[in-house]
């Protein structure tokens, strides 16, 4: 089993990947709550950008509405359990139900329908924006007033209800994380990872050669969704509170593809490049702001905006490309996947 | 309700949705020419209605003669942005593009934020609260202004594509990239002046939005979304469907509204477009791509 997943990875790729997540495991020890919290951030980003990386690294479909999975697996594990008292656990199945069923509504009717590029990432955002149109209105989910979960009580770790300190949180996302890294790997290297490719590169090709494109790509929408889905749960657990208004906007569905973007699209690492790079540097922004004693609202967001501007413009392949280049890590096939695009 | 309320309220929307209209023509041209999709549009929308304020604020000038002026600006500022920015990214893919816009509209919308707060402000002309009776219809001076204004607007640029040497040539290289480059057209100014031109729509549209609804900055990307769905029903890249799709949005928007809760009336905006897609994916007006 572990030989057949680390078949391919070299060498040095393993050794660097254990490094990071030995470092991942140790860290809470060693840093405040504030880090912890925005390494929860840090991660789940990683975590939900991998799984929108399904469909647009991997399948070659731009969904720019990735917000409606996250909140409707936030919503529904949430209301299980204000609602029924049902623990998240057995609740994040029908997170994942309800957005994979979402998943396939909207892979079915575009995909049927022939709507494809532009035409289906703005039919993905027109049913995120529905959706929050629609929440907003739902009162037993509380409406656009939100809706709560009880808070945490810190001192005591509730594993079963996911109620517990910040660490707790974090430990959880990072199984997350590398159980979604470890999905995709192997993903990647299976008959429908290569389907996929296949059907990124050329969807006539990939026909002509007897693929059933519908199939495969009703599929990378199904899988990615459910996979974004639990990120909501997490979502929902850790922040308490849900706000139609926050959790379908537009402005969450782009936050969540702009890890992998930046860190370079189809790529297994540049999800998690990309989510450490960005939010560090928001953070990092802040507490320039902070210490520098400029308290304007937006000017954060505006060195922000000129960052990933630099970034696209000099690097149109993401940061992690040319940076794994860099660290000797790219074997052949990698090379012959980039000179591809 | 009496009939005449629904009336009334769809003419409003009707104006509305002409100067909605005339916004989503500057990013439907853009994409119909240059293939880029302006992720941007709406914060530029906002730029145009801050000048505005700010013109009026300053000199008390009118927003509706100072359209042209704001028009220019926002031409020049697409221009630029074409020429500077956006014109390398041409043969990437699209979520290249997407990003890259993407960044420009947060770099917009908080230049916004930093400059003007998030305090809404509008503008208070003379003619604000006049109104025309016609027959059963109570018509709003200042929607009525506005909506004549974005039809003027749109029959100028109509023209202009249709009977000017520097319009055809525009609409050569949207028919036939490789066939503009090989008739020996300047293909990287006219994308540039497609930008600008499509820019100044939504200039001279922002000058007109700003006497209907209040300006915060937030407002861009609720454009920005609002483009798009006027564009994709009526057909991206068809310059009527772009006008036609406005005021069905417009229309529905305001009827939506007055039936149910004013809170929920874009999910119709939405409910039809998704209705759009799956039936009509290339717009009610618009001509099946063959990129």
């Amino acid at each position: 089993m572990i030989a057949r997943l680390t078949e391919g990875v070299s060498q040095r790729g393993l050794m660097l990947l254990a490094a990071l997540l030995a470092a991942l495991l140790a860290l809470p020890l060693a840093v405040n709550d504030y880090l912890i919290t925005v390494l929860i951030l840090i991660l789940y980003f990683a975590y939900v950008g991998q799984a929108w990386n399904i469909m647009m690294g991997f399948a070659g479909q731009l969904s720019l509405g990735h917000a409606l999975y996250v909140g409707l697996g936030a919503y529904a594990a949430a209301a299980l359990y204000v609602h029924f008292g049902v623990s998240p656990w057995i609740g994040l199945w029908l997170s994942m139900a309800v957005a994979a069923v979402a998943g396939a509504v909207i892979g079915f009717l575009a995909f049927r329908f022939g709507v494809g590029g532009v035409y289906f990432a703005i039919l993905t955002i027109a049913f995120a924006e529905f959706a929050r149109i629609g929440f907003d209105h739902w009162s037993w989910l509380g409406g656009s007033a939100g809706f709560f979960l009880p808070v945490a009580n810190y001192a005591k770790n509730d594993i079963v209800s996911l109620r517990g300190s910040p660490t707790m949180f974090y430990y959880v996302v990072l199984g997350m994380t590398v159980a979604g890294f470890i999905l995709c790997h192997v993903l990647m290297r299976s008959r429908i990872g290569y389907y996929w490719l296949a059907i990124r590169e050329s969807p006539e090709a990939a026909q002509a050669l007897g693929i059933d494109i519908f199939r495969y790509k009703m599929l990378a929408v199904v899988i990615s969704a459910a996979m974004t889905s639990l990120g909501g749960v997490l979502f929902a657990f850790h922040y308490n509170n849900l706000f139609p208004e926050q959790i379908f906007h537009i402005s969450r569905s782009i936050e969540l593809i702009l890890g992998p973007i930046i860190g370079g699209i189809g790529t297994l690492v540049g999800p998690i490049v990309g989510a450490f790079l960005l939010t560090a540097l928001a953070e990092t922004l802040g507490e320039i702001m902070l210490l520098a004693g400029i308290d304007v609202p937006g000017i954060k967001q505006v060195f922000y905006g000129v960052c990933l501007l630099i970034v696209v413009v000099f690097l149109p392949d993401g940061v992690w490309p040319p940076l794994s280049r860099r660290l000797g890590l790219d074997d052949a096939k990698a090379k012959r996947r980039e000179g591809s695009k | 309700m009496p009939a005449g309320i629904y009336l009334n309220v769809a003419v409003s929307g009707l104006l509305t949705g002409l100067v909605y209209g005339l916004m989503a023509l500057g990013l439907s041209v853009i994409f119909g020419v240059v293939r880029v999709v302006n992720f941007a549009h709406g914060e530029m929308m906002t730029i145009a209605m801050y000048l505005a304020i700010l013109l009026f604020a300053a000199f008390k000038l009118d927003p509706l003669l100072m359209m042209v002026p704001i028009a220019a600006v926002l031409f020049a500022l697409g221009y630029t942005m074409q020429r500077g920015l956006i014109n390398p990214f041409i043969n990437r893919p699209e979520h290249s593009q997407f990003i890259l816009l993407v960044a420009v509209a947060i770099i917009m919308v908080n230049a916004l934020l930093i400059a003007f707060g998030p305090d809404a402000r509008g503008i208070q002309t003379r003619y604000a609260y006049d109104s025309f009776l016609l027959g059963p219809l109570i018509v709003d001076a200042t929607k009525l202004y506005a909506g004549a204004a974005a039809v003027a607007t749109t029959a100028a640029l109509f023209a202009f594509f249709r009977f000017t040497l520097t319009g055809k040539a525009i609409r050569a290289c949207a028919d036939n990239y490789t066939g503009a480059l090989v008739v020996g057209l300047d293909v990287k100014r006219l994308y540039a002046l497609t930008f600008g031109l499509g820019s100044a729509c939504v200039g001279a549209a922002g000058s007109m939005m700003v006497l209907l609804v209040d300006t915060t900055p937030p407002l861009g990307p609720a454009y920005t979304l609002l483009a798009f769905v006027v564009v994709i029903t009526g057909g991206l890249g068809s310059m009527p469907g772009a006008l036609l799709g406005g005021v069905l949005i417009g229309v529905t928007e305001a009827l939506g509204g007055l039936l149910f809760t004013p809170s929920a009336k874009s999910m119709f905006a939405f409910a039809i477009l998704v209705l759009v897609l799956l039936f009509r994916p290339q717009g009610i007006l618009g001509k099946r791509d063959s990129p």
